[in-house]
């Protein structure tokens, strides 16, 4: 099932939203290894785009093809928003919650929500309310839930756009372990820095369509277009 | 601690009570229930027939529409015209004639109509009507009701161009008591009614004992030709026991105060 | 001033020596209500989560309809209960009319909207910061209404309380159906109904205080049940 979701192959892919586009027409091919990362300035569409990809923004044009099928594809990934949403349960409700939809057995779900706690620094913590966690500890929970299900893709939505330096390199290092065991993420990001450090392949968007794509290093090594080479340098880009 | 929320709960929803063998519904009037002869009439019926009565308290004219849908068995009621009509339409099987008491009239005990120094009821009226002294009438078309109308127009008068001080309030006859002790106001009242009253204020009776306040009871079951569920049999055996001499003895040894509330009069089935 | 007096010495009496009639009576309101209640929750509840979670297109008028028939009159709902169940009615073969059950149809019929609109109300809410993470994990129907429904519970406890709150005090409609008849169907509105009438107001008003008590009994009961769960916001 894991391998199964790449390559994915989107051509002409459209969105809308009151009649204007938002994001589109996009055409691209991933084969999916390790990370990759969205980047663009403030309004450039990289949300709408995940969401898009992930199939929860309505596709008014075009084609999204996982190799595995939609419906496959759409049960093998997860989605971390950029506000995470918490469910006013406990903790350990919010983390076994995607097993117990398929049906995994409480105790089992159970064992496994403890092993995700402690990789997430969340032991301890499994009996309190999730609505009263503070931002860190919400990203930290909802990306935790989202690797809950095993999933082959995560998408992450500026996962650290309003933590602290040591709350982003914690959800970092699970993102680097997980990646290391498999998981492929797609993350929006206008953090630099989190971009150097994660991604293996870069897709750079501008008003709403991919303006660069390709391997990470090349793209920070020599970005082919001038507003890649600005967005880079720092330069306010639009 | 759920566990044990469900388990009350489920006691308190399952618990119901048992039923007895026979029973069967009557309609009656609320100057019967409020009299308190029922609380002496229906535990001797349970002791002699084993049947269990079920008194829907209602006036006259919500009783006789309980018989005519089929929702009652029985109806007990002090209305004349309103019962041969009930029978003449097929409603009931037959009327019987049970007990009568009697209507009073009450008003404010400083009675600025005169009433008290009356001849007779219908002079009384006449003159709470020349006072324009304010009156309490049912207006819900029940047995006491109707018999006040019938009053009123006994006495050449008609309640229909009556100014501001006649008031219908389309109520029992509690509640309507209990407007007439807020306003200080004249009222026709059936005698157990106003003398098991609570809440009587600075009202007393003024008038009673005329020919012409005479309130007949009558007993009739609903028609089982017209529908089938009724509880013809039951309704049989309750008339043979009403109209017998444990009957008898309790409604004429009933009284309030000493006063004696109802008089026995049926006669033996002919 | 005399006769309040009166009635909470003889409401405090009657609780004390656990008067027969009524403690009968009063278990037999709670019994009635109750039983209307859990009926009511049993349709109101999934119907609020339906109206949260579905788009369709009579949607904003099944809410306007719901939002209205919380102000229906409970004398309307007797009447019309009281004809659909008389003997010469549409359902009067079952004989229900006035039975306690008779009382349980009407009573839950004035709860329902009621307890659905408050429902839908917090559900709706609920329903918005939960979409995109109910959708992104691709749950069914089912699933997401049995999420808010579990997620919302406190909120829809007082749903339910103000659903209880309306059904254990209402007189109109259950004295129409259920005829105030002694030791069948005679619960504490209609026996306070029935005293009034009499213009013994000191026993009607205790029993309106033993009424007024056990409506908090009960309030206080279910939200002691409900705290001992865990910390968390209402």
């Amino acid at each position: 099932m894991v391998s199964a979701v790449f390559p994915l192959k989107v051509s002409g892919a459209l969105t809308r939203h009151k009649g204007k586009v938002l994001v589109g027409p996009v055409d691209l091919e991933l084969d999916g290894a390790g990370t990759c990362v969205v980047l663009g300035p403030n309004g450039s569409g990289k949300t709408t785009l995940l969401r898009m990809l992930h199939g929860i923004a309505r596709l008014h044009g075009g084609t999204i093809n996982w190799a595995c099928g939609t419906e496959a594809a759409r049960n093998a990934q997860a989605f971390v928003f950029q506000q995470p949403v918490m469910l006013r349960r406990s903790v350990l409700d919010n983390l076994i919650y995607p097993l117990r939809l398929r049906g995994v057995p409480r105790h089992e779900a159970r064992q496994k929500a403890g092993e995700w706690a402690a990789r997430a620094g969340l032991t301890g913590m499994l009996e309190r309310e999730a609505t009263v966690l503070s931002g860190g500890e919400r990203q930290k929970l909802a990306l935790a839930r989202a690797l809950m299900g095993d999933p082959a893709l995560v998408f992450l939505d500026e996962p650290s756009a309003s933590l602290d330096g040591r709350a982003t390199r914690e959800i970092e290092e699970i993102l680097t372990t997980s990646s290391a065991a498999g998981t492929r993420f797609i993350l929006a990001t206008h953090d630099m820095g989190q971009a150097r450090r994660l991604a293996s392949r870069v897709i750079f968007l501008l008003a709403g369509k991919v303006h660069e794509s390709g391997p990470a290093e090349a793209f920070f090594a020599g970005p082919i277009t001038p507003e890649a080479r600005a967005f880079l340098k720092g330069d306010i880009v639009e | 601690m759920r566990h044990r929320l469900i388990l009350a709960l489920g006691a308190i929803l399952l618990a119901g009570k048992a039923q007895a063998a026979d029973m069967m519904r009557m309609a009656v009037t609320t100057s019967f229930h409020n009299s308190g002869l029922s609380d002496v009439l229906l535990p001797a019926i349970r002791e002699d027939l084993g049947l269990e009565v079920q008194l829907l308290v209602v006036g006259t004219g919500q009783a006789l529409k309980l018989g005519q849908a089929g929702d009652v068995d029985a109806i007990l009621v002090h209305s004349r015209a309103a019962e041969e009509a009930f029978v003449a339409e097929g409603h009931g099987t037959h009327r019987r004639e049970i007990m009568y008491n009697d209507f009073v009239l009450i008003g404010p005990d400083d009675d600025p109509a005169g009433l008290s120094q009356a001849a007779d009821v219908l002079q009384g009226l006449r003159r709470i009507a020349g006072a324009e002294a304010t009156f309490v009438s049912r207006g819900d078309l029940s047995g006491t009701h109707n018999r006040e109308l019938d009053l009123w127009a006994a006495a050449d008068l008609e309640p229909e161009g009556f100014g501001r001080w006649y008031n219908a309030v389309g109520a029992g006859m509690g509640a309507a008591l209990n407007t007439a002790s807020g306003m200080g106001a004249y009222i026709l009242s059936d005698r157990a009614s106003w003398l098991n009253f609570g809440n009587k204020g600075n009202l007393v009776m003024l008038h009673s004992g005329d020919p012409f306040l005479f309130n007949q009871y009558a007993y009739l079951p609903v028609n089982p030709d017209r529908h089938r569920h009724v509880k013809h049999d039951l309704a049989l055996r309750l008339e043979h026991w009403m109209t017998g001499e444990r009957a008898r003895d309790l409604i004429n040894g009933h009284m309030i105060d000493g006063q004696m509330l109802f008089v026995f009069n049926a006669t033996d089935p002919g | 001033m005399v006769d309040l007096w009166q009635g909470l010495s003889q409401a405090f009496w009657l609780v004390i020596t656990a008067d027969e009639t009524l403690v009968e009576i009063a278990l037999r309101s709670l019994r009635i209500t109750l039983s209307a209640l859990v009926l009511a929750c049993l349709i109101a509840l999934p119907l609020a989560a339906f109206l949260a979670v579905r788009r369709f297109r009579y949607r904003r008028f099944v809410i306007a309809v719901l939002n209205a028939l919380m102000g229906l009159p409970p004398v309307v709902v007797g009447l019309v209960v009281y004809i659909l169940l008389s003997r010469s009615g549409p359902l009067g073969a079952l004989g229900l009319l006035f039975t306690p059950t008779a009382m349980i149809i009407a009573q839950m019929i004035i709860i329902v909207p009621l307890i659905a609109s408050i429902a839908h109300q917090s559900l709706r809410d609920l329903w918005h910061d939960y979409h995109d993470l109910l959708i992104s994990m691709n749950v069914t129907q089912t699933q997401k209404m049995m999420t808010l429904l579990w997620d919302a519970r406190r909120a829809l406890l007082t749903a339910a309380l103000a659903g209880f709150g309306r059904g254990i005090g209402e007189v109109g409609a259950i004295m129409i159906v259920g005829g105030n008849i002694d030791n069948v169907t005679r619960v504490l509105t209609t026996a306070i109904a029935l005293e009034t009438g009499k213009g013994q107001f000191s026993l009607a008003l205790a029993l309106g205080f033993v009424l007024i008590a056990l409506a908090l009994a009960v309030n206080l009961a279910i939200h002691g049940l409900s705290r001992t769960e865990r910390e968390g916001r209402w």
